[in-house]
């Protein structure tokens, strides 16, 4: 291969690199958030007794987790305005992320709570605690404790879909890197820190996600 | 006349198509044990799960102290109450499962102590001593710190029974108590209800051990397709059974 190394025009420009992937950072913890309530509510709605609650919920699930993410970027930034939803760039990032994230985590939940003892809930009102309490103190953080694994595979996955961002201009890691490649012709360099520096991220949100793990096993 | 602790009129109770509780009529005063015995099926399960309302029933009339368990009356209509009223309700009695289903992220002293704050309104340090003054009646003090993973399924039920007990509820529900648990396991769980029977505890029980009901009951009942078969004080149903399906019951049971 004939080709120089020079990392010095990246270099120039890291410390955009760097506000671009806290950009991304910032973006996956607010989607990922929002994520998990709609998730959270759409579990208990396709455990649902009524008919209408359950199907509404798989028909969430479905169209949303069965649609490319980048169409579904794509799909509200430049759609929606054409039926009257006018989105600033990251509000539109931020609203794709969360209700695609949803979708995934519904079933990250709903799987969480089917696989907990029915006498838990039971034990709960036994004491005189309302449904929502019940789930509240017990039934959330006993299958949070149980899916937490899954949650953070999901997690990091949905950090590095904010790359797609990059699509709408929301100047992100991948977005930056984009741009520095375009003007320095320094191919290999430019990706490559930027490969590094996604992979330095999920590591270090792993080993987060793994303390937390540890911390809040239940002791047997 | 003082007012019952249970009353039971008339109970039917149907799953799907399947009629479960066919009519029952029981009435419990302050501080009676009574024992539901009957082969597997017979509906006492569903009908001491209906004294709490962790089933709903179609028809009849489930009083505890005088007041409808989940429904009044309304115009001649009957209204299942709100969820909060419920949520009362539920806490005038207190129920130990067969599988203790103590909460798994909880050590002892906090499954005992979550109703007693959440529910009652027990302030904090108050609540963690009445908590661990029932753990110690169960014979749990000193594993009050521990999960509920650590511990033994007899210990388990034990901290299970206190959490219930803790609440000062007007009627103690035991489901099948120890048939969760290994047999070496079991006598120090109805030990541990003996001792409540006999310091004045309204009980009604479901359980499998024949000798402890005939020991701590002062009233069986024999629960035969979804009816009461039989009931008495227990020299009489374990003794001199009445009908053909009680004593073969009984032989069955090796009692």
């Amino acid at each position: 291969m004939d080709y120089d190394f020079n990392f010095a025009a990246v270099w120039r420009d890291f410390d955009i690199l760097l506000s671009g992937l806290g950009l991304g950072l910032v973006l996956a913890v607010i989607s990922i958030a929002i994520g998990c309530l709609i998730g959270l509510c759409l579990a208990f709605a396709m455990l649902s007794k009524k008919r209408s609650i359950r199907w509404a919920a798989t028909v969430y699930v479905s169209v949303f987790r069965n649609t490319p993410i980048l169409v579904l970027i794509l799909f509200t930034f430049f759609a929606l305005p054409e039926f009257g939803i006018n989105l600033g760039k990251i509000e539109s990032f931020i609203v794709t992320l969360s209700v695609y994230s949803g979708a995934y985590l519904t079933e990250v939940f709903r799987s969480g709570l089917v696989s907990l003892p029915p006498g838990l809930r039971e034990a709960g009102l036994t004491v005189g605690l309302t449904e929502f309490r019940t789930k509240i103190l017990i039934t959330i953080p006993v299958m949070f404790r149980r899916v937490l694994p899954a949650l953070g595979n999901n997690f990091i996955s949905l950090f590095k879909d904010t790359s797609l961002a990059a699509v709408i201009a929301v100047p992100e890691l991948t977005f930056y890197a984009r741009k520095i490649n375009v003007e320095t012709f320094r191919v290999i360099e430019t990706w490559l820190v930027a490969s590094l520096m996604y992979v330095i991220a999920c590591s270090i949100i792993a080993a987060i996600l793994r303390r937390t793990e540890n911390r809040l096993a239940i002791p047997k | 006349m003082t007012i019952p602790v249970l009353e039971i009129t008339n109970l039917h109770k149907k799953f799907g198509e399947v009629e479960v509780l066919k009519g029952i009529d029981l009435t419990m005063q302050s501080g009676n044990v009574v024992s539901l015995i009957g082969s597997s099926g017979s509906g006492k399960t569903t009908l001491l799960r209906c004294v709490n309302l962790l089933e709903d029933y179609e028809d009849g009339v489930v009083a505890v102290e005088g007041e409808q368990i989940g429904y009044k009356q309304h115009k001649g209509r009957r209204i299942r109450l709100k969820e909060r009223e419920i949520a009362r309700q539920r806490a005038m009695t207190g129920m130990a499962f067969q599988h203790f289903n103590l909460f798994p992220h909880m050590s002892a002293i906090h499954n005992v102590m979550l109703g007693l704050i959440k529910t009652r309104k027990t302030p904090k340090d108050e609540a963690y001593a009445a908590a661990e003054g029932w753990l110690d009646r169960v014979g749990m003090k000193n594993w009050k710190d521990h999960y509920p993973g650590q511990l033994s399924g007899g210990q388990q039920q034990r901290v299970a029974i206190a959490r219930a007990i803790a609440m000062n509820p007007v009627l103690m529900l035991f489901d099948e108590v120890t048939s969760a648990l290994d047999p070496e396991l079991v006598s120090e769980v109805l030990a541990v209800v003996k001792d409540l029977a006999s310091d004045g505890m309204t009980m009604l029980l479901v359980t499998h051990e024949m000798q402890f009901a005939h020991d701590v009951s002062d009233t069986v009942v024999f629960m035969q397709d979804g009816r009461i078969g039989e009931q008495g004080p227990p020299e009489q149903l374990f003794h001199n059974p009445k009908s053909e399906r009680l004593a073969a019951f009984l032989k069955n049971s090796k009692f």
